[in-house]
């Protein structure tokens, strides 16, 4: 059956996130105070047809590390999408 | 005649410029399309710049899934001299035949201007003919060019010599001003400048051609590249 799976693409732990820094500085111009830790990333959704639940997520790990991040300096997550 | 093989992605777009050069330096330039998968009889293989399939994703993560990437890292691992400019560098740092990556600038903008670099180590196929020290006055045109990689890659690039060449004044953030990297080796080399297009000085500086003479003085060794 077919699974509906996101993965969310991050940059790791260190390693230093222009967009997020900047996104960051933008906020209290707008009058968004109190928010800090601001990190951008990228997320990726598709169906993956597998036999379970874990087959599905196993898959898209593996698609993921190999083609969707760069394991030198992002870490990718794979989860099931909530039922539509 | 030394040859030197021009690979071209869909969306390379600095292969003639490329190209150009190796001719200027009396080698022959020959363009290898990225469907090809067998690099035997080059004496030197550079991967241009550009957008290799636009880049989408990330620079470079769809390119280093092109056939004729199988080929080169054999190529690499039979000792063949492999540069990498611009997206060429990016796309070999995210085959894993240079170490690190290449992030988004700091400050996020596409950056098109003179910059000045150092020789940091001669022992790489591209600086083999440049005195450690040596600055050269070469362009950089690029969007992710800040190089990273964690501290332990870090100390051993450091310890190896294989931190090619750094910029005298940082224009992207990468880790400690580096501009390029090479493999332990040094037969594979990946820099963000371009030296392609400081092969004169009435177009502004004739520095990159010590780099690139460098490069197309080195012969592969017999055999290189062959498919096997």
């Amino acid at each position: 059956m077919n699974y509906n799976v996101i993965v969310d693409v991050t940059l790791r732990k260190g390693i230093a996130d222009p967009e997020g820094s900047t996104i960051e500085r933008a906020l209290p111009a707008l009058g968004f105070t109190g928010v800090s830790n601001v990190h951008a990333g990228k997320s990726f959704r598709f169906d993956v047809e597998a036999s379970d639940e874990s087959a599905a997520l196993e898959k898209a790990t593996a698609l993921a590390e190999r083609l969707l991040s760069n394991p030198v300096i992002e870490d990718a997550n794979a989860r099931l999408a909530e039922e539509a | 005649m030394t040859r030197i093989g021009v690979v071209v992605f869909p969306g390379s777009n600095c292969e003639y410029d490329a190209a150009s050069a190796v001719t200027q330096l009396g080698a022959e330039a020959q363009f290898i399309w990225h469907s090809e998968s067998d690099l035997s009889g080059f004496d030197g293989i550079i991967l241009p710049g550009g957008f290799a399939h636009g880049d989408y994703l990330r620079p470079g993560a769809l390119a280093r899934f092109s056939p004729v990437m199988e080929a080169v890292a054999r190529y690499a691992a039979d000792g063949g001299p492999v540069l990498g400019i611009c997206n060429g560098f990016q796309v070999l740092a995210e085959a894993g035949l240079l170490p690190g990556a290449l992030q988004k600038n700091r400050g996020l903008t596409f950056l098109s201007e003179s910059t000045t670099i150092i020789v940091v180590s001669t022992t790489s196929v591209l600086t083999r003919n440049a005195t450690k020290g040596q600055e050269l006055v070469v362009p950089i045109n690029h969007f992710s060019g800040a190089y990273t990689c964690d501290d332990a890659t870090y100390d051993a690039l450091v310890a190896n010599g294989q931190i090619v060449l750094r910029y005298k004044d940082n224009p992207n953030g990468s880790r400690d001003d580096v501009a390029g990297v090479a493999n332990e080796a040094g037969n594979v080399v990946g820099l963000m400048p371009h030296p392609e297009r400081a092969m004169s000085t009435l177009l502004g500086s004739a520095d990159g051609r010590i780099l690139l003479e460098s490069f197309v003085g080195v012969k592969a060794p017999t055999g290189a590249g062959s498919s096997r």
